[in-house]
């Protein structure tokens, strides 16, 4: 059967919440944050499937996660799209599991292309594939997201002015633009002063929506392809919440790297419907 | 004794340049890059014959391993260069990370290892470079002795499926290796085979082990003496043979003690036999600007040296 955005966007937040839960550790807040916008891209964007999906990207849509520590997201959108079984979510973060704390390749996961984690690394990993399909020749678009806090890291800053410098334009990057990060709101830790105008000033095209918008997110998206291929690299900010579709998470760092103890995982659950069948446990 | 005939100086690095420059003509898949040292890496030819194939990122060591690292994934076989120092050092952990964890298949050519990199001093002599590279799961770590294994060294990286660290140099040193030798990654090279002490050496060492290795013979001390041009993965099996059948081991490095060569063949050693070691490389300190030859003597790394500890069992 067919799900609505919202439906799928409901059940993938409920797996990272029992996800976390289960693990009694991980990282909920940013990957609820991200939640409507991953959604978007892997179940209408991207022009890749489970059934041809592979490492190297060849001829396809390429996807990279940077903020790694948000796997629970990844993890749930990668099996509710059918690239491994739902039932494996209850894997993650345990001993053996193909679900390593932060995204591997090490135990071969489909749908995972490159380790992330500590920060800062994926946007110049993302630029070297785009470069790479460029040569090739291959028509596709290389996505890649990063954190706001994330962005305090030099390397991000390194590969945004590669990416202009050689006009790498078939890369579309997107900040999770919460607001948050471990130790309390960005603006406070390091804040990153106008951020729109910081990656204008590093010569990329730059657009911004509401990533908790299903309608905005699909106006955007398109206008980010119709603005791709024009000579600069593609930076898409979306305006989102930490811990975003249950109340007592959303807005605050306390959730970042926090997991709900099974009482106030069993009242997220009163605030997300089951829309899919919820992972065994 | 073999003769070793030295055809005439020539830096290291120009051999990865000429194995860099064959690669580019012989393989569609090998890709180039340098953070702002084109020129220092001899990396000139490869980019005039291929110019869609080089990137030269600027000043910015860390995103030109997290490109590699994309390249590799869509299967290129990027080979980056900059001066040891940050090659390894600078960019450990997007080594580690985005290179060694993910599997991807990025060549690591670092030029300028070691204190012969001379006059610049100690921020840019490296001698903890073999140390930080060959802790790092899945990596492997050449280190050649002159021009023609240099270039050998970098056709075999480019062959091998995985990430390599191929470590070389900045001044003349004597060629004496054949010109067409294969390069066999993981097997050790056995120079002269002696049965009273033996003399692993690696790199810029290996010359100076040989002239140790004319001047002990001529004292009568027979002496086995191997070229380690892969450190790793170690070819213990060749150590382990040596070492059984001379009893005392001296090891030659162009790095700190620590974290080096001769740590880890005591390692291999300690456990199959254990056996009395010398360590000719740098006790923790820093190097200091000087011509190479002279800072090889006063930080004892020469011939000189490699016969004193020959002769201190």
């Amino acid at each position: 059967m067919e799900y609505t955005l919202e439906q799928i966007a409901s059940q993938v937040r409920r797996d990272i919440v029992r996800m976390v839960t289960a693990a009694a550790s991980g990282h909920p807040g940013g990957s609820m944050s991200a939640t409507d916008v991953l959604t978007y891209l892997f179940f209408k964007e991207m022009n890749v499937t489970p059934e041809n999906w592979r490492r190297d990207g060849e001829g396809l849509d390429q996807f990279f996660l940077s903020a790694g520590h948000i796997s629970p997201v990844l993890y749930s959108l990668l099996a509710r799209r059918g690239y491994f079984p739902v039932d494996e979510l209850a894997t993650f973060r345990r001993y053996g599991s193909r679900l390593q704390g932060h995204p591997s390749v090490d135990k071969n996961l489909p749908g995972v292309n490159q380790a992330a984690g500590s920060l800062g690394q994926g946007l110049s990993v993302a630029l070297g594939a785009a470069v790479a399909k460029r040569m090739k020749g291959d028509p596709h678009t290389v996505y890649v997201l990063i954190g706001d806090g994330e962005s305090e890291e030099g390397q991000i800053w390194e590969a945004a002015m590669a990416a202009a410098h050689y006009k790498v334009d078939n890369l579309i990057a997107m900040t999770d633009w919460n607001h948050q990060q471990i130790d309390g709101r960005v603006e406070d830790v390091a804040g990153l002063g106008d951020l729109r105008s910081k990656w204008e000033a590093f010569g990329w095209t730059v657009l911004e929506g509401d990533g908790h918008d299903f309608t905005d997110i699909e106006r955007v998206f398109k206008k980010a392809r119709s603005r791709s291929r024009l000579g600069s690299p593609v930076m898409i900010l979306w305006h989102t919440e930490m811990g975003h579709g249950v109340d007592f998470m959303a807005g605050t760092c306390k959730w970042h790297g926090k997991n709900p103890s099974v009482e106030q995982c069993a009242e997220a659950m009163k605030q997300l419907e089951e829309t899919m069948g919820d992972f065994a446990l | 004794m073999k003769e070793y005939i030295d055809t005439g100086k020539k830096d290291t690095r120009s051999g990865f340049g000429a194995g860099l420059a064959l690669l580019g003509d012989s393989n569609p898949k090998v890709v180039a890059m340098t953070a702002d040292l084109k020129g220092s890496l001899k990396m000139d030819a490869f980019a005039a014959a291929h110019p869609d194939r080089f990137f030269d990122v600027g000043i910015a060591e860390a995103n030109m391993v997290g490109m590699a690292a994309g390249l590799a994934i869509a299967g290129y076989i990027p080979f980056i260069g900059t001066f040891a120092n940050f090659a390894t050092a600078r960019v450990l952990d997007q080594i580690r990370q985005s290179v060694c964890y993910s599997r991807t298949n990025v060549k690591i050519a670092a030029s300028h290892a070691g204190i012969t990199l001379g006059e610049d001093g100690a921020t840019h002599q490296t001698l903890e470079d073999i140390g930080l590279m060959r802790q790092l799961p899945g990596m492997v770590v050449l280190n050649p002795c002159d021009y023609n294994q240099t270039r050998a060294a970098t056709l075999a990286a480019a062959a091998w499926n995985g990430p390599v660290y191929l470590r070389f140099g900045r001044p003349g040193v004597p060629n004496f290796t054949p010109a067409d030798q294969p390069f066999e990654i993981g097997k050790a090279i056995h120079l002269e085979e002696g049965s009273d002490v033996s003399i692993f050496a690696t790199g810029h060492l290996v010359w100076e082990a040989i002239q140790a290795t004319r001047e002990l013979e001529a004292r009568g001390v027979s002496v086995d003496l191997i070229d380690i041009a892969t450190i790793k993965p170690l070819d213990k099996e060749a150590v382990i043979a040596s070492a059984r059948k001379t009893g005392k081991v001296v090891v030659a490095e162009e790095h700190l003690i620590a974290g080096g060569l001769g740590e880890e063949i005591a390692a291999v050693l300690a456990a199959a036999c254990p056996t009395p070691m010398r360590f000719v490389a740098i006790d923790d300190q820093f190097g200091q600007s000087g011509k190479p030859a002279e800072l090889m003597a006063a930080y004892g790394l020469d011939a000189a040296h490699i016969i004193e500890a020959a002769l201190s069992f």
